[in-house]
């Protein structure tokens, strides 16, 4: 296996590829270019809905608030038949437990922000604590955030250790890194962060935590689905991707799932490899999917809140 | 002999800005937009249609808006509800009466714009001098309406029973075809005045005035969203207005029976209300 090999070692980070702004941008909007209907509109539509990780993360998150979310994570729309529930339910750590019953045997996973979310201002030991509780209580998957403070101060072997650790305190849970992309400023440092993250064992990459704008916008996504695929023709692994944050209309949702076919391929194309993390684009994917089934305009009021 | 000469160097040393028998001046024509959110988009269809008068001449090339459009506006006029449905009585009648002036103050405008619409000078006139006084009629209605269709109902409990009119919500309009200004203020206004929002269609054949008309909207205060106005043919849209789920109420303002039948059953999907003005709104 000459592919095992390289991913042992570990790269010097500072010769990251540069990334042409320019020319992502360009890329990226072109894939809004691609006109995508009925038929093939609708397998999107329950694919984006498949892939969401709904999500609640605010500190008026009640017992109640959770148990709701999950209700409709796994009953999204009844009244019409054929659709699919979303991937994970995305919660407090405190949550997960409340969470993880409420969802019972759905198969939709439990995912637990983790590491002093949002800004990750914290003890590496605080951290890796917050991290074990949350996958005691019972957490499928954790989203960290890196240190972008030591990020930008260029120490990258603290936040390669960093992410390593909690990889380490996840045990079998899935670790997916927030690099916080908002906060990074380029694009250079965007491609070197998840270059970090990859190799020091993340599983999936996370453009945001949604406390930041922007949050995941397509350039940023398509700076770090090229990571990805590099990593992978480097090391023969895959990784994850999600997107989290300001994604709320379908369009753009189906925007993203042709980037990803684009870039990275159909292997990438289900939840298992690529996420939204939103809370309001459910309700807006099943307003398009009865629109399509009914050809009547919807309104949100029909909808369960969320 | 002497003089003429004496003329022509003067033409020259009035850098030709005078005298010269210039080429004749390119007209600026007005772009008839549509009007959204406060924003003043082309169709997101990319499709024009020229009306015409009676004498022959085109009007002007005016954006024919396709269901995307009416889509588009239902979103702002929805997220323009809350807001306008909640801001105080007083401030809406302010609002209404700041159109009336603005109104007034372009009245030239719209008087050349119906004379162009086959209208006479002096119809037109009456005409615009009508839509002001409408648009200060309802100015006046705005705080006033809720105290006389409000009541105290009598009941045999201990509970104290009352009624009181609210906002229906998003409205869409279908203007009247005629007397495209004061038909057209004369649906609007008092929709606007009872703190719903509005999506307008106006009319197909005349719809220059409605273009206008929005320019004037957005400039009194108005907040984007609360009157949205689409240009193009009903016979396209009419059906959608009725259709979409997060309409509230259909107005209808023509005497075909079977557009009537069309919105009433297509509106009973969401039991939406439905006004149709069997007489033509606003003859003078």
């Amino acid at each position: 296996m000459a592919l095992a090999k390289p991913y042992l070692t570990i790269p010097d980070f500072t010769l990251s590829p540069r990334i042409d702004q320019v020319g992502v941008e360009e890329r990226a909007s072109r894939f809004t270019k691609r006109s995508i209907k009925k038929e093939s509109k609708m397998n999107g539509l329950k694919l984006v809905l498949n892939m969401i990780d709904l999500t609640t993360l605010e500190g008026k998150d009640t017992d109640g608030k959770v148990k709701q979310l999950c209700y409709k994570a796994m009953h999204p729309h009844d009244a019409i038949e054929g659709i699919p529930t979303v991937a994970a339910v995305c919660v407090y750590p405190s949550m997960v437990k409340v969470a993880k019953k409420a969802l019972g045997d759905s198969g939709i996973k439990v995912a637990s922000v983790a590491t002093a979310f949002p800004s990750g201002q914290a003890p590496k030991d605080v951290k890796i604590r917050d991290t074990r509780f949350a996958v005691n209580e019972g957490a499928d998957e954790i989203d960290m955030v890196i240190s972008r403070g030591k990020f930008h101060a260029g120490e990258y072997q603290f936040v390669f250790d960093e992410i390593a650790a909690i990889k380490e305190a996840c045990g079998e849970a899935r670790l997916k890194v927030i690099l916080e992309t908002g906060e990074l400023g380029t694009f250079d440092k965007v491609r070197r962060a998840s270059d970090i993250a990859m190799h020091a064992g993340a599983d999936f990459i996370k453009t945001s935590t949604g406390k930041i704008q922007p949050a995941a916008t397509m350039p940023v996504t398509l700076v770090m689905l090229e990571a990805i695929r590099d990593f992978y023709y480097a090391t023969g692994k895959m990784i994850g991707m999600k997107p989290a944050g300001g994604i709320s209309k379908s369009k753009l949702a189906l925007h993203y799932l042709v980037m990803v076919k684009e870039v990275l391929g159909d292997a990438w194309l289900n939840n298992e490899w690529f996420r939204f993390g939103a809370s309001s684009l459910a309700n807006d994917v099943l307003m398009q999917i009865v629109k399509e089934q009914t050809g009547l305009y919807q309104a949100a009021n029909y909808f369960s809140v969320d | 002999m002497e003089k003429t000469i004496k003329k022509s160097s003067l033409s020259i040393s009035n850098n030709g800005l005078e005298k010269k028998p210039a080429a004749k001046r390119l007209e600026v024509l007005k772009t008839y937009k549509i009007y959204i959110g406060g924003q003043f988009p082309r169709t997101e269809s990319g499709r024009y249609y020229i009306p015409v008068n009676a004498a022959g001449e085109k009007l002007a090339n005016v954006c024919l808006c396709s269901r995307k459009d009416f889509r588009d506006a239902v979103v702002s006029a929805r997220g323009a509800f809350s807001g306008w449905s909640g801001r105080a009585a007083f401030n809406r009648s302010q609002i209404l009466y700041r159109m009336a002036e603005m109104l007034e103050g372009r009245k030239a405008q719209f008087i050349e714009e119906l004379m162009k619409q086959d209208s006479t000078k002096s119809k037109a006139e009456k005409e615009v001098n009508l839509a002001i006084d409408r648009l200060i009629y309802y100015a006046g209605w705005c705080d006033k309406f809720q105290q006389l269709f409000s009541a105290v109902n009598p009941v045999a409990s201990s509970h104290f029973n009352f009624s009181v009119p609210e906002p229906t919500g998003v409205v869409a309009i279908i203007a009247p075809q005629q007397d495209s200004l004061l038909g057209l203020v004369s649906v609007m206004a008092p929709v606007i005045a009872g703190g719903n929002t509005c999506i307008i269609l106006a009319s197909e054949t005349k719809p220059l005035c409605a273009v206008t008309l929005a320019e004037v909207l957005h400039s009194s205060d108005l907040p984007g969203g609360v009157v949205n106005i689409l240009t193009g043919k009903p016979a396209e849209l009419q059906s959608w207005m009725a259709d979409h789920m997060d309409v509230n109420a259909t107005i209808y303002c023509e005497n075909n029976s079977e557009v009537q039948q069309l919105i009433q059953q297509k509106s009973a999907q969401n039991l939406k209300r439905v006004f149709l003005c069997r007489k033509e709104l606003g003859k003078p």
